[in-house]
């Protein structure tokens, strides 16, 4: 079986999405080739070398492919599809919004989001919002699929695969890339954090945002997180949002201060391995999955919290 | 501007499903229906460009079964033109057949833009929109939080992973849409009675000469695992002290 993986990168680096999928496909079992499609890519493509498991990487540069528009990165991988079996890719937005268009291209019906490999052709993957698991066989020749990069644990470095380059065809000039305004921050990156700390709409305002959660967020080195509700009301920008259509995380500890629990941001959080719920209303549903509650007026227990955690520290 | 929407009607987001103890599905007896919110705010969209003398004309499409009538309907009330059904058993359509029943609604239609909802809230595959541009060699705008049309090009702003994104595409196009492109309206009850009079074809899949076959075999639908609720702690100091003892996570 030889499987192609798309890498998630930003040219200049590679993200820890590809590890998490080069991890779903060492579990289909093959050769493992990574895909980096981009421009002037060259220090993610040797990152992708080193991924433990990964026999070559394949490394596409072209200026139509600086971006990732999905329109030339599926024309990109429908052309290398050839020789392969299956093609992975993270859930990542990148993932998501390229794979659906390859599968299309090839005629085959896509496995989204795949959170466990059973065997070979046969998967398990969340349904309504994570209330059900349903496992699906494939039999498709090919096929093609996306791995929610939270159910998998990166594979580590120390390989050193070949890098390949190949050509991209002719740019498609379809769409085109205009600007991007990404969320800088120097907190880890909620996809991958240990600790995450997610404010709900009991925090009010985005100022308190700033004030109460990123503070204990800088003690014990976790990103900040948000419910849809926090999102909708300006607080804070989209890329915080944890949920079912939002980001899907299970770090560590997750810390949910003023979240409700709404069953959509359940399903982004409820496999963490600790969560603990920080809310006034004893009976919000978030204490149902919560492993330690704490019924608390947040603006007195954040501070206190900060304090506690520094003595601890 | 002509605008296709299609639309699924989906299990309503507030209800808590059931998983049949057999494995065997989904308990969708007597469970309240609506249309999917993502489609919700495709139709908003839509109907506001037409307000906006944008649009010309919005058509709504559903595929599914006798039912999905009600969420056209509603899609109607809230200001789209004309509907069309594309009427199926009562079993799930997959993305790649609804997909190919789309591009030949499109072909028929010719809509210089498709509207509709990044994911539904059942399946959750996030995968119709970008198959059926594929299909159409057309481009995509996928986790819309900002349209604009602007003669042979549409500006899409996407909600990705990092922030923001922003794309042209030229038109035609299709555009999935992500939660804070807008917020849809309640229908006012004279525009619930107008709906009722708007046209709402019915068709079949054998019409487009399409196969609805599933491609892929679900083996089972389990329960996923459950988690306790645990202790409640009397204060933040308890609270740290167990973290770091007990649960080992500080």
């Amino acid at each position: 079986m030889a499987i192609l993986v798309l890498a998630e990168h930003t040219n200049d680096a590679l993200l820890p999405a590809t590890g998490k999928a080069v991890a779903a496909a060492k579990d289909i079992g093959g050769d493992i080739h990574v895909l980096v499609a981009g421009h002037n890519a060259k220090v993610a493509a040797e990152t992708a070398a080193k991924l433990d498991g990964v026999a070559k990487v394949l490394h596409a540069d072209a200026p139509q492919l600086e971006h990732q528009l999905a329109e030339e990165t599926a024309a990109l991988i429908g052309s290398l599809i050839d020789g392969y079996d299956v093609f992975l890719a993270p859930s990542t937005t990148t993932g998501k919004n390229v794979a659906p268009r390859v599968a299309a291209a090839l005629d085959v019906m896509q496995i989204s989001d795949i959170t466990k490999v059973v065997a070979p052709d046969t998967f398990e993957r969340p349904i309504y919002a994570g209330n059900a698991i349903q496992t699906v066989q494939s039999p498709e020749a090919k096929k093609v699929i996306t791995a929610r990069i939270s159910a998998f644990p990166s594979v580590g470095e120390g390989g050193s695969a070949a890098i390949e380059a190949v050509t991209a065809p002719a740019a498609v000039g379809i769409s085109a890339f205009e600007k991007a305004e990404l969320t800088k921050s120097d907190r880890p990156e909620l996809s991958s954090a240990k600790i995450i700390i997610s404010g709900g709409r009991g925090l009010q305002s985005g100022e308190n945002f700033k004030k109460y959660l990123e503070p204990i967020a800088d003690v014990i080195g976790a990103a900040v997180g948000a419910s849809r509700a926090a999102v909708d009301a300006g607080f804070v920008p989209n890329d915080m949002q944890v949920g079912q259509t939002g980001k899907v995380v299970a770090p560590d500890l997750y810390l949910a201060v003023g979240i409700s629990g709404a069953i959509q941001h359940l399903a982004g959080m409820k496999d963490s391995k600790i969560i603990v719920a920080i809310n006034k209303d004893g009976d919000a549903p978030i204490f149902q999955v919560a492993d330690y509650g704490l019924v608390a007026d947040l603006f007195q227990a954040l501070p206190e919290l900060e304090a506690e955690l520094k003595k601890a520290g | 501007m002509k605008l296709l929407v299609p639309v699924k009607r989906v299990v309503d987001f507030n209800v808590k499903i059931r998983v049949r103890p057999d494995g065997s599905g989904i308990d969708l007896a007597n469970v309240k229906m609506s249309m999917n919110p993502f489609d919700e705010i495709a139709v908003e969209e839509a109907v506001r460009l037409k307000e906006k003398g944008v649009a010309t004309e919005v058509v709504v499409v559903s595929i599914g079964p006798t039912k999905s009538q009600d969420i056209i309907r509603t899609a109607l009330a809230i200001g789209a033109d004309r509907g069309i059904l594309i009427e199926t058993p009562d079993t799930p359509v997959e993305p790649l057949a609804v997909a190919k029943l789309l591009k030949a609604v499109v072909e028929a239609e010719k809509p210089d833009l498709v509207v509709l909802g990044k994911q539904a809230i059942d399946d959750d595959c996030n995968q119709t929109g970008q198959m059926l541009a594929a299909l159409l060699g057309w481009p995509q705008g996928t986790f819309a939080s900002k349209v604009e049309p602007n003669g042979s090009k549409v500006v899409v702003t996407r909600e990705v992973d990092g922030g923001l994104e922003t794309v042209s595409l030229n038109v035609p196009a299709v555009v999935t849409t992500d939660l804070r492109l807008n917020e849809p309206r309640y229908p006012s009850l004279p525009n619930i009675m107008k709906a009722k009079k708007k046209p709402l074809d019915t068709k079949k899949p054998e019409d487009f000469g399409v196969d609805i076959a599933p491609r892929l075999k679900v083996l089972k639908i389990s329960e996923p695992a459950t988690r306790k609720a645990g202790v409640k702690v009397g204060s933040v100091a308890e609270l740290v002290q167990k973290l770091k003892n007990e649960a080992g996570v500080l």
